[in-house]
């Protein structure tokens, strides 16, 4: 019998309750397993901790000051206290001035998957006194005609995820942040258009933006559109790479790609096909009925029944006149698995034979 | 893939070759990009100056085609230099005496002269594989659409068995499958060799196995791959059905290929647009697409994931399982009254030993890569942990060779050919996609600045590219992307249809197409290509 070493258990005392942590854990990632529901705008759990926007803080018992949960690291022994009244009133503080400089905090869900989070926060801390005349930082890029990202940054709050993400998720560092304070603005190298910039179009920076400030264009196509916005989760149709994807519906059309966060293969992540490339499907050139060749050498649309009795006739006739090996299939790498499964059934029971093949030849 | 993409951040050693991974496959280079973020080293080999190649610590700019040659050297000093791993190949291998005396014939200096790389650059990349702790290796169709593919992938295999660098997280080798669910084709048995599962069709057992399950006889020999049956249209082949392919513009050889289709008796398409390929055919079925559809695909690690239909198809259009259910009815051929896809799915779990512990419903979040072999099985993410498959790796005696056709005096120049990060394969898709225009509203050549000079073109204008098989106008676009002597093209869009130059040749084992590789000559046009309508 092999003698394993007694794992030590760490503790922490959060809110009143003892509790364990692994070392190296934050704050942050301790109260969220215990569902303290720490408000936070400049977070993402796929990107190091960045401990702008200072909204996580909490009480940490011999600190002078609140911390920032996401930033601090647990130690053996802490004393944490998540919601004090001195705490709820820093952040209430904290949201009202990010809110003061903002155009509008109300904005459409289509904008993007985080989209939202600025304005719940508001609500939650009750945040919309206006009580300060603040002013704006950021300045939007009307200019910027590409047709996937707006760059409304009038609703910048500088949480810098967008610059984040570009960089350590996508290795793509494609924007930057430029001056401080009012007059920080998140631009490209030269303040150019997206389009001159490293910005391969992938929308990861829509996607974490929690203000709407950079939004999905061609989902907001949809916003006036009535109905309620659906969700369904499927991949991607491109590469191999197989990215969750939530598809965004309204009335019965995708109006827009959310990346799935808890995807196996792509954890959150997308590329421009994935995220922009979805309204092929409802393109007007989309077949929609069978098609048969006609006696003048065109193609006519036809019912199902009559196509399906013309492929059938003719397979008869190969087969009678050639045998079944004169049969082939070809089943594609693009449709389901049940697609290939029936093709090739459909050549080896309907014919005999193993002529059957996919497009992975080229 | 050997491994699960969850591993790319993992090796301390990244081997890319024959991969355009950022343009390619993007997410799963961001993946890659972490791994160098924390201090990996990554040698890319690729005849063109890719994305990759700017984040390499070597890049091995490697003439077209010369793979094997390159590989062959690497082995050659990581044996001389005592890199390998013994306990490795004495355990986990078979015929390692014989491949380490053969990769002594070819020394860095032998492979400069065929692959045009400096040795010393090669003998780096060498040492830094082997010498890694987890180095891992991966490889796209660069690698594969040579007449030499299974060379260079075995050349790879023998790489990473000489090292130990495979079935250990953050190792292996991985191909990057380029379609959504090329992994699932196979999977179902789409194949002229495997029933259901990569079970050989002339394995007795298998016989038995499905003629049980199905009822009746199939043949005990193997069929022909699509290329065979293609070359033998109107001869020995007299009906195609084709899904969800256009073959028109994605395979070789376009003038062969039409001329193929065209003279079949019989040609049925399934597919969701009016293609090239369906404009040849007798009768076309209307299919479900994406977001209209139910079923299942398999990715490139081998994960098997849902796919949901979230709006109702368009028209009168139908699941494609539906569709062959329904012509195999007409025909009465027995077997075929599912009623949806998951019954189809369940019966092929049923008969598939990798897919044994799974069906519908246990897929439902996508957690599960094959084999798993039953119901308690937790999937297998990494491959050849204990064992290889067929008991040990084997080292295989690879011998470079030159492509199918080498440049000349008529045609001087190489053509490589792949694809680019905002259009996908023939466009059916991205470009009936709002916005992609943007990005990417048509194809051009891609031509090293000097060459652009010396022969006379004109950066934006067009030129006449000539191979033995056809030709095409395109516009010239100068970049340093492109080795001098060799050019670049996308086989994506229809005005430019680069598939008409290709097809070479084959490889003789898996009649894989050497698309990666064409002789062409390039001459200046007067003609002005106007810029295309992005509606």
């Amino acid at each position: 019998m092999t003698t394993l070493a007694e794992p030590t258990v760490a503790t922490m005392t959060l809110d009143g309750e003892e509790v364990t942590f692994t070392p190296g854990e934050t704050i942050y990632e301790v109260s969220e397993r215990h569902q303290k529901e720490i408000p936070t705008l400049c977070y993402d759990p796929r990107l190091e901790p960045f401990g702008g926007c200072r909204l996580c803080v909490v009480e940490l018992e011999g600190a002078r000051a609140p911390v920032a949960s996401c930033t601090t690291r647990v130690t053996e022994g802490m004393v944490v206290r998540t919601r004090t009244p001195a705490v709820d009133s820093y952040r209430k503080v904290l949201l009202e001035l990010v809110a003061s400089e903002n155009r509008e905090l109300d904005v459409d869900p289509l904008r993007g998957y985080a989209s939202q989070e600025l304005m719940t926060l508001v609500d939650r801390y009750d945040a919309r006194s206006g009580r300060f005349a603040g002013r704006q930082s950021g300045q939007s890029r009307d200019d910027d005609d590409n047709p996937f990202i707006l760059r409304d940054y009038d609703l910048c709050i500088s949480c810098y995820r967008c610059v984040r993400v570009c960089a350590e998720q996508e290795g793509d560092y494609a924007i930057s942040i430029k001056n401080r304070g009012f007059d920080t603005q998140i631009t490209t190298e030269f303040s150019g258009l997206l389009k001159g910039s490293a910005c391969t179009f992938c929308g990861q920076c829509i996607q974490t933006c929690p203000t709407g400030a950079l939004a999905d264009r061609k989902a907001m196509r949809a916003v006036d559109q009535p109905g309620k916005i659906e969700k369904t989760r499927t991949i991607c149709p491109y590469c191999g790479v197989g990215c969750s994807v939530d598809l965004l519906t309204k009335n019965e059309k995708i109006v827009g790609i959310h990346p799935a966060m808890d995807g196996p293969a792509n954890e959150g992540a997308l590329c421009v096909k994935g995220q922009f490339a979805f309204d092929f499907v409802h393109h007007p050139d989309r077949l929609a009925t069978p098609y048969v060749r006609g006696e003048d050498g065109q193609l006519h649309e036809a019912s199902w029944d009559e196509a399906l009795g013309r492929a059938a006739d003719g397979f008869r006739k190969v087969v009678d006149e050639h045998g079944r090996h004169a049969v082939y299939g070809v089943a594609s790498g693009r449709a389901p698995t049940e697609a290939a499964y029936t093709m090739q059934k459909f050549i080896r029971v309907g014919f005999g034979t193993n002529q059957i093949d996919n497009c992975s030849r080229a | 893939m050997s491994n699960p993409l969850a591993d790319m951040d993992k090796p301390d050693v990244i081997f890319c070759i024959g991969t355009n991974m950022t343009e390619c496959h993007p997410v799963a280079a961001t993946a890659l990009k972490r791994a160098l973020a924390r201090g990996a080293k990554m040698i890319v080999a690729d005849p063109r100056r890719i994305g990759l190649a700017d984040l390499a610590d070597v890049y091995l700019p490697i003439r077209v085609g010369s793979d094997a040659a390159l590989l062959l050297a690497m082995a050659h000093v990581i044996q001389r230099d005592g890199l390998t791993h013994p306990e490795f190949i004495a355990s986990r291998t078979t015929d390692s005496e014989a491949f380490l005396e053969h990769v002594k014939d070819f020394p860095p200096e032998w492979a400069e002269t065929i692959t045009e790389v400096p040795a010393a650059d090669i003998e780096r990349a060498a040492r830094i594989y082997g010498e890694a702790d987890k180095g891992a290796i991966y490889y796209t169709l660069g690698i594969t659409e040579h007449i030499c593919g299974v060379d260079n992938v075995q050349s790879l295999c023998n790489l990473a068995l000489m090292t130990g660098n495979i079935g250990r997280e953050g190792t292996g080798i991985n191909p990057m499958r380029g379609q959504n669910n090329i992994q699932g084709a196979g999977d179902g048995g789409a194949l002229p060799n495997n029933y259901p599962g990569f079970q050989p069709v002339t394995d007795p057992a298998n016989q038995e196995k499905f003629k049980k399950a199905w009822g009746r006889e199939v043949d005990l020999e193997n069929g022909m791959t699509k290329v065979r049956a293609l070359e033998l249209c109107g001869d020995r082949i007299r009906a195609m059905i084709i899904n969800g392919e256009n073959t028109l513009l994605s395979d070789p050889d376009r003038k062969h290929c039409e001329h193929a289709l065209k003279s079949l008796d019989l040609l049925v398409v399934i597919d969701i647009f009016m293609t090239d390929t369906a404009e040849l055919a007798d009768v076309v079925f209307p299919a479900t697409a994406f977001g209209e559809t139910d079923g299942v695909c398999s990715n490139t690690e081998r994960r098997v994931q849902r796919l949901r239909a979230a709006v109702p198809p368009a028209g009168e259009a139908k699941p494609d399982w539906w569709i062959i259910s329904q012509i195999a009815r007409r025909l009465g051929v027995p077997g075929f009254e599912y009623e949806s896809a998951k019954e189809v799915f369940n019966e092929l779990c049923s008969l598939s030993p990798i897919y044994a512990g799974l069906d519908w419903d246990r897929i439902e979040h996508g957690e599960y890569q094959w084999p798993v072999p039953h119901k308690d099985h937790p999937g297998t993410p990494i491959l050849h942990q204990g064992e290889f498959k067929n008991g040990r790796g084997i080292f295989k005696l690879i011998k470079y060779r030159d492509p199918a056709e080498t440049i000349s005096e008529e045609f001087p120049v190489w053509l490589t050919t792949g694809r680019r990060l905002a259009s996908y394969h023939t466009r059916t898709q991205t470009g009936r996609s709002a916005g992609i225009d943007y990005l990417l509203s048509e194809e051009s050549l891609e031509v090293h600045p000097d060459d652009v000079r010396e022969w006379g073109l004109v950066e934006g204008g067009v030129c006449q590219l000539t191979s033995p098989r056809g030709s095409v106008e395109i516009k010239v676009k100068a970049t340093n992307r492109s080795p001098r002597g060799t050019v670049f093209a996308s086989f994506s869009f229809s005005d430019v249809p680069i598939n008409a130059l290709t097809g070479s040749g084959y490889d003789p084992e898996t009649d894989t197409a050497e698309l990666k590789v064409c002789i062409v000559k390039i001459e200046p046009c007067e003609r002005v290509i106007s810029p295309r309508n992005s509606s």
